[in-house]
C-alpha cells in the first residue's frame, strides 16, 4: 500500500476522487435543502452562510444540487464503463479465441464505431432513442466497447502467447478454465486502469450531452445541466456557473490522476 | 514393439507459411517402453519440440499441421482423438514440464494452486484435499517449508525451485508418460545435476516413461536409457546410450559427439560441424545432411536413405551402413 501513496498522481487522485464520492454518497441521505425545491424569495442569491454555494433562477441551493449532481456523476461513471467494459472484454476474448474471420469482423466494427467523433455519435444516439439520463448512458458505454474491446484482445493475445498458458493446457485445462483463471487475472490491471479513465472521460462526456440537452431532463441536477442553465445570467450570477463547472473539473481530474497514478504502480515497465 | 507405452510412426507435421512448406517433422518414427527413457537428441529447430506437441495435439495450427502418421499412446491413436479426449489425456496420463520455468508458471496464482489444478481438473478432487497433496509433493521435490511456500507466488521463487514447482505440477497426477522440453536447459550446472536427479527419482519411484528433449549430450548421458538423434525433422539415428557414445555410426551423430567440450580435453579448438541446417522450406532431395557430410557420396544426394536396423537395438539412416543391413526391420 505504500508504494501506491509514494506516486503523487495517485494520492492527489485518491483525496479528489473521495471528495466527489464522499459527496455523492452524503447526498443520498442527506442534503441541506431538497435539491429541487424552490424558493421564489431566495432567487440568484450570491454565495452566504445560508446557502454556502448560493441558490439558482429558482431559489434551489446550489451546494444540495452539486451534491445530487456528483451522485449522478458517479452512476454515470459506473454505468457507462460497466457497459463498456463487460461487452467489450467478451467482445476481445472472442476475438482472440474465436478465429481469424471473428477477430477480422469485430476489430472492424470496432473501427468504425472508433471511427466517429464520441461525443457526435452520442449526439445521434440520443437524438434517435430521444434525450434521456438514461440514453445518454447507453450511448456513452456503446461507445466504450470498442475502447475495452481492443484493449482486452490486445492484452489477451500477449497473455495467450506466455509459457504459463501453454503449460495450462499441456496440463489438460480447459480453454474456458483457462481463459477465465489464467487469462483475466492478468490483463486486469490494464483493464483497471483504462476503466478508471474512462470513468473521468464519462462523466465529461455526460456533462456535455447534458449541457446539450441530451442527457438528464430538469429538474433532474446534472451539472452540464446546471451549466447549461447558468449560461443565461452569466455576468449576473457568476456562482451558478463556476461552482458546477469546478465540480467537473474537480472530479474528472481527480479519476484521470487516479489512473495516471495506477497505470505508473501497475505497469511493470515503469516500475 | 507392440509393447510400448508410446509408439510414434511416420509423424509428419508440416508449417504451412507464406514462404513455404516447412516440413518441421518428416515421417519420424520412435517408441518409448513403460519406465523407459528416451532422449531425443538435436539442435536448435531440428523438430524435437514439434515431434512432443504432436504427441499431445498442441502443435500451434495454424499453420502447422500434422499431416500424416500415427501416435499410439496406450494402444490408441491420439492423432484421431478428438479434442475433449486428448485433454483428459494431458496431465492426467501424459505430464509436460517447459524449458522457462520462469515463465512457465501463471504469476497471479499461488504455487499452491497451480500445483493442485491437475488433481482438481482431473481426478475431481476437492480444493481443500488437493492442497494437502500438493504440499506433500512441494516436499517430494525438495522445497524447503513446503506448506508455507503453498501460499508464495512464483516471483517470490528462484528459478530451480520453479524448475521443482513445474516438476510437482507435471507429476502429481502420476501420469504414464512425462514430456520433458529442455527441462534444464535455463539451470547453471548444478541445479541441472540436482533437477536431472530429482526427476530420475520420482521417474523409478512412479515407474513413469520420459520423452527427454534436449540439445545437450551431457544431459542424455547422465538420464536417458535410449537415445534419438534428430536432424532437420528426421531421425538420423536411434541406439542405446551406451553404445551410441561408444561408436556413433550416423557422420552427424559423430559430429555431435566430436563438438562435445571435455573437462581436461585441452585447450585446442572444438570441433564443429561445417555448414547450416537446410531451411526446413528448402526442398530437400536425398539425405538431408549430405551437404554437411565429411563421407557423403554421390548417392546421399540423390536417394534419401532409410531407417535400417544395422544391429540389434540400433537403427540409422545412412548410406554408409547399406551393407551391414540385418533382415529383421524394427
Amino acid at each position: 500500500m505504500r508504494r501506491y501513496f509514494k506516486n503523487l498522481n495517485f494520492s492527489i487522485g485518491v483525496v479528489l476522487s473521495t471528495v466527489v464520492l464522499a459527496m455523492a454518497l452524503v447526498s443520498l441521505f442527506w442534503t441541506p435543502y431538497g435539491p429541487n425545491t424552490m424558493d421564489a424569495h431566495h432567487r440568484m442569491e450570491a454565495p452566504s452562510m445560508v446557502h454556502p454555494l448560493g441558490t439558482d433562477q429558482y431559489g434551489r441551493d446550489l451546494l444540495s444540487r452539486v451534491m445530487v449532481g456528483a451522485l449522478n456523476s458517479i452512476i454515470v461513471g459506473l454505468i457507462t464503463v460497466a457497459i463498456g467494459m463487460g461487452a467489450g472484454v467478451i467482445l476481445g476474448l472472442i476475438s482472440v479465441w474465436g478465429g481469424r474471420l471473428t477477430d477480422e469482423a469485430i476489430m472492424r466494427f470496432s473501427d468504425l464505431l472508433f471511427g466517429f467523433p464520441a461525443v457526435l455519435s452520442a449526439i445521434l444516439i440520443t437524438a434517435v432513442l430521444g434525450p434521456s439520463a438514461v440514453n445518454a448512458m447507453l450511448a456513452i458505454g456503446i461507445f466504450y466497447i470498442p475502447v475495452f474491446a481492443r484493449l482486452t484482445r490486445a492484452s489477451a493475445l500477449t497473455v495467450k502467447g506466455l509459457d504459463y498458458i501453454a503449460a495450462a493446457r499441456a496440463a489438460g485445462q480447459a480453454e474456458v478454465t483457462i481463459i477465465r483463471r489464467h487469462v483475466l487475472p492478468n490483463i486486469l490491471s490494464p483493464l483497471i486502469i483504462q476503466a478508471t479513465i474512462q470513468f473521468a472521460v464519462a462523466i465529461l462526456a455526460e456533462a456535455s450531452l447534458s449541457y446539450l440537452g441530451l442527457g438528464a431532463q430538469p429538474p433532474h441536477p446534472s451539472w452540464g445541466r446546471m451549466l447549461n442553465e447558468a449560461q443565461t445570467f452569466m455576468a449576473l450570477t457568476p456562482w451558478m456557473a463556476v461552482f458546477p463547472g469546478m465540480a467537473i473539473a474537480w472530479t474528472v481530474l481527480g479519476f484521470n490522476l487516479l489512473g495516471d497514478g495506477l497505470r505508473d504502480i501497475l505497469d511493470p515497465r515503469l516500475r | 514393439m507392440s509393447d510400448a507405452l508410446l509408439d510414434i510412426r511416420g509423424l509428419s507435421v508440416y508449417f504451412f507459411t507464406p514462404e513455404g512448406i516447412g516440413r518441421a517433422v518428416d515421417a519420424v518414427d520412435l517408441s518409448i517402453a513403460p519406465g523407459e527413457t528416451l532422449g531425443l537428441v538435436g539442435e536448435s529447430g531440428c523438430g524435437k519440440s514439434v515431434t512432443s506437441l504432436a504427441v499431445v495435439g498442441l502443435v500451434p495450427s495454424p499453420p502447422g499441421r500434422v499431416v500424416a502418421g500415427e501416435v499410439r499412446f496406450l494402444g490408441r491413436d491420439l492423432l484421431q482423438a478428438d479434442p475433449e479426449t486428448l485433454r483428459r489425456i494431458r496431465g492426467r496420463e501424459i505430464g509436460m514440464i517447459f524449458q522457462e520455468p520462469m515463465t512457465a508458471l501463471n504469476p497471479v496464482l499461488t504455487i499452491g494452486r497451480q500445483v493442485a489444478e491437475p488433481l482438481v481438473a482431473h481426478l475431481g478432487i476437492s480444493r481443500t484435499d488437493a492442497l494437502k497433496q500438493a504440499a506433500r509433493w512441494l516436499d517430494r521435490v525438495r522445497i524447503p517449508s513446503a506448506q508455507k511456500r503453498l501460499g508464495s507466488y512464483p516471483h517470490e521463487l528462484s528459478g530451480g525451485m520453479r524448475q521443482r514447482v513445474m516438476i510437482a505440477m507435471a507429476m502429481i497426477c502420476r501420469p504414464r508418460l512425462l514430456v520433458a522440453d529442455e527441462p534444464t536447459t535455463a539451470l547453471d550446472m548444478t541445479l541441472q545435476r540436482q533437477v536431472l536427479a530429482l526427476m530420475g527419482e520420482l521417474k523409478a519411484e512412479l515407474d513413469t516413461a520420459m520423452l527427454l528433449i534436449t540439445h545437450d549430450l551431457g544431459v542424455v548421458a547422465q538420464t536417458a536409457g535410449r537415445v534419438a538423434v534428430m536432424y532437420a525433422g528426421r531421425v538420423v539415428e536411434t541406439a542405446d546410450v551406451g553404445p551410441l557414445f561408444a561408436g556413433p555410426l550416423h557422420p552427424y551423430t559423430q559430429g555431435l559427439l566430436r563438438s562435445m567440450p571435455l573437462l581436461g580435453a585441452g585447450r585446442g579448438r572444438l570441433h564443429e560441424i561445417l555448414g547450416t541446417v537446410p531451411a526446413a522450406t528448402d526442398p530437400i532431395r536425398g539425405c538431408p545432411f549430405a551437404g554437411r557430410c565429411p563421407s557423403s557420396f554421390d548417392r546421399c544426394r540423390h536417394e534419401a536413405p532409410a531407417m535400417e536396423t544395422v544391429r540389434p537395438e540400433r537403427q540409422v539412416s545412412c548410406w554408409l551402413y547399406e551393407d551391414s543391413k540385418q533382415e529383421t526391420t524394427g
